[in-house]
């Protein structure tokens, strides 16, 4: 490199003649130069010129920043049909620039760019949702003809699988869910301590605290739990495997995905979270204890028997129906989400998210229909 | 004036795993180099060690006459900026269009104007034959036009240094030539020094400057120098590799 001086631009004229514009390029053109931009040429090229050369003795270094300003005149230049003449450019030059210009540029229709208007934005979404519906319910219904698969022993796919998710799904969320049905028991006796002192029936923090942990709370807790802890990893290992083909791969192997990846993580869930409902409702239980123990001044005792008294069986199978249609519920929004996913590391991301707020939306419906379906019944 | 690339008795390997000893070669500027060799003899693993993925257990590498191991992180990241590496699968950005993958390393490591930036990107999609499809996202492009949206990347930076890990897999005949020739044009016209790792014949024989042979037995190169000597009275294990085991 003989010298690196900053760029330099001349545009002069060819001699006498007019119609002719030699563009003088000298100095460094790197990127990193802060060159002008090709438009700038603009005004010195209008008029009469019919043709233009390139001037580069001058020239000491050059990179992608040259080839973009050259690559610039000759764009414009072609749409006011001024003649090109390369040869003074540096060969490599020449070679690029014929590369680059020698496929056109791809006129792709119906790619939508920009910033869409907000009613457009409402109606996109719209149109979003009911589509999704059928889609939803299109799963659902392989989702069932799963299980009745699974019923007539035709269902295909991997009892180690089922293992391993059981494990996954239920002692492993063993700690967090202890953790949190601990301090929710706790909040609902000291709820109960407060409104119950008041009529002086403070020893009924016990039924309280039984039958609202047992019956409602316990699955409700396991189940946000499950559905942020296991929902999103679900949609997150199945997004990944639709990212890698590998849902593909199973189909064109004939073997159904649906048997084989959202059979067991539904089977799993829908065993594990009851188990976890109670497990719940035990905490729960012994957060109220404890609280009464050493806040309110009931016994160990007062508060066991009490606690018998006021659990019934009825209370058990509803927190561990409601257990398992969490799960159910669960698996069904996570291995959805999953199974939709698009092909790329965002699709995976929004999956997952979707897997939660799917899950959650789901257990809170499918609790308000359940809670006002057993009163009616009186259970 | 010192080799381009130089790797001195590099060793490379996985805990007590060695995957190549000794590795002793130069690469020098504008060269085609050939990295080549059969499956699992350490390919990618020197490639990986090449751009700064992964420490090699012992031995250096440096770039014209710089240590890129033992240097600073920071000196390494600056020596990094100057390599442009195009992945086996393209490694594009799955969630950025192909306009914003090929502008990211222009945004992050250059002061120009966006106008300027969109400029660029924009004469690298033409130049490797993209031009229109900017606002592409990855996953709807073909595994050709995934490599060579890579390869536009990977020169963003106007590199002085391109490595190539596997250019022509995956890729038809004809495609791969034409990305070979891409790769030549590349090389004559900005003088890039090229390393590129295959085991593809047709474009070793094609296209290497000079080569070194990686063997998966012995973990060591049993060869170096231009592909066509290999060929011609090379050690006999490299010709029934570039023979595709009919060499006598």
């Amino acid at each position: 490199m003989r010298d690196a001086a900053a760029w330099q631009l001349d545009v002069r004229a060819a001699g006498a003649d007019p119609a002719t514009r030699i563009i003088a390029l000298g100095g460094r053109w790197c990127i990193d130069q802060n060159l002008p931009a090709a438009a700038s040429l603009k005004e010195k090229l209008a008029g009469p010129v019919r043709r233009i050369g390139f001037d580069t003795r001058g020239l000491a270094d050059w990179d992608s920043g040259l080839l973009t300003f050259v690559a610039g005149i000759c764009k414009s230049c072609a749409r006011q049909g001024i003649e090109i003449d390369d040869n003074g450019l540096p060969p490599g030059v020449q070679r690029l620039l014929a590369l680059a210009l020698a496929v056109p540029e791809q006129k792709v229709a119906g790619r939508e760019n920009g910033p869409q208007g907000l009613f457009a934005q409402v109606g996109a979404a719209t149109i979003e949702f009911w589509r999704g519906i059928p889609l939803m319910l299109d799963f659902l219904g392989q989702v069932v003809l799963s299980l009745l698969r699974l019923l007539t022993g035709r269902a295909r796919f991997r009892r180690r699988d089922l293992w391993l998710e059981i494990e996954e799904v239920g002692p492993r969320a063993l700690p967090i869910v202890s953790v949190i049905s601990f301090l929710v028991g706790l909040i609902l006796a000291y709820l109960g301590a407060d409104q119950l002192r008041l009529v002086g029936a403070q020893l009924f923090i016990a039924d309280l605290v039984a039958i609202g942990m047992v019956r409602e709370v316990g699955a409700l807790m396991t189940g946000i739990i499950i559905a942020g802890r296991t929902g999103a990893a679900f949609a997150a290992q199945l997004g990944t495997m639709q990212v890698n083909e590998e849902i593909d791969a199973y189909k064109t192997l004939g073997i159904s995905a649906v048997d084989f990846l959202v059979l067991p993580r539904m089977l799993a869930l829908m065993l594990m979270v009851p188990l976890l409902t109670l497990y719940s409702g035990v905490i729960g239980m012994l957060a109220g204890m404890l609280v009464s123990l050493t806040i309110f001044d009931i016994g160990v005792f007062e508060y066991y028997t009490e606690t018998l008294r006021a659990l019934e069986l009825k209370h058990f199978a509803v927190g561990l129906s409601k257990g398992s249609v969490y799960g159910a519920m669960i698996a069904f929004a996570g291995c959805l989400r999953g199974m939709q996913c698009g092909r790329s590391a965002e699709a995976v991301g929004h999956a997952a998210t979707s897997a939660v707020v799917t899950a959650i939306l789901l257990i809170t419906i499918a609790a308000s229909i359940m809670t006002i379906v057993f009163y009616q019944l009186g259970i | 004036m010192p080799a381009h690339i130089e790797v001195r008795d590099l060793t490379m390997g996985y805990g007590d795993f060695v995957v190549q000893r000794g590795l002793d070669f130069a690469v020098n500027q504008g060269d085609i180099f050939v990295v080549m060799g059969g499956n699992g003899c350490g390919k990618t693993t020197l490639m990986r060690a090449l751009v700064g993925l992964q420490a090699p257990l012992q031995g250096s590498v440096a770039y014209a006459g710089e240590d890129f191991w033992g240097a600073t992180d920071d000196d390494r990241q600056r020596l990094q900026r100057r390599l442009g590496i195009l992945f086996q699968g393209g490694a594009l950005w799955s969630s950025l269009t192909l306009a914003e993958n090929v502008a990211l390393p222009l945004h992050e490591y250059t002061k120009l104007a966006r106008v300027q930036i969109d400029e660029i990107v924009a004469f690298k999609l033409a130049l490797v034959g993209l031009a229109g499809f900017d606002e592409f996202y990855p996953s709807e492009l073909s595994g050709g036009m995934k490599k060579r949206a890579g390869l536009a990347r990977a020169m963003a930076l106007d590199p002085d240094i391109l490595v190539i890990d596997e250019p022509s897999s995956g890729l038809d005949p004809l495609t791969a030539r034409r990305l070979d020739e891409l790769i030549v044009e590349l090389r004559d016209s900005l003088g890039t020094t090229v390393v590129v790792v295959t085991h593809d014949l047709a474009s070793i024989l094609a296209i290497g400057d000079n080569s070194v042979y990686l063997d998966a037995d012995t973990h060591t190169m049993i060869a170096t120098g231009h592909p066509q000597d290999a060929l011609k009275n090379g050690n006999a294990k490299v010709r029934h590799f570039l023979t595709r085991g009919n060499a006598k």
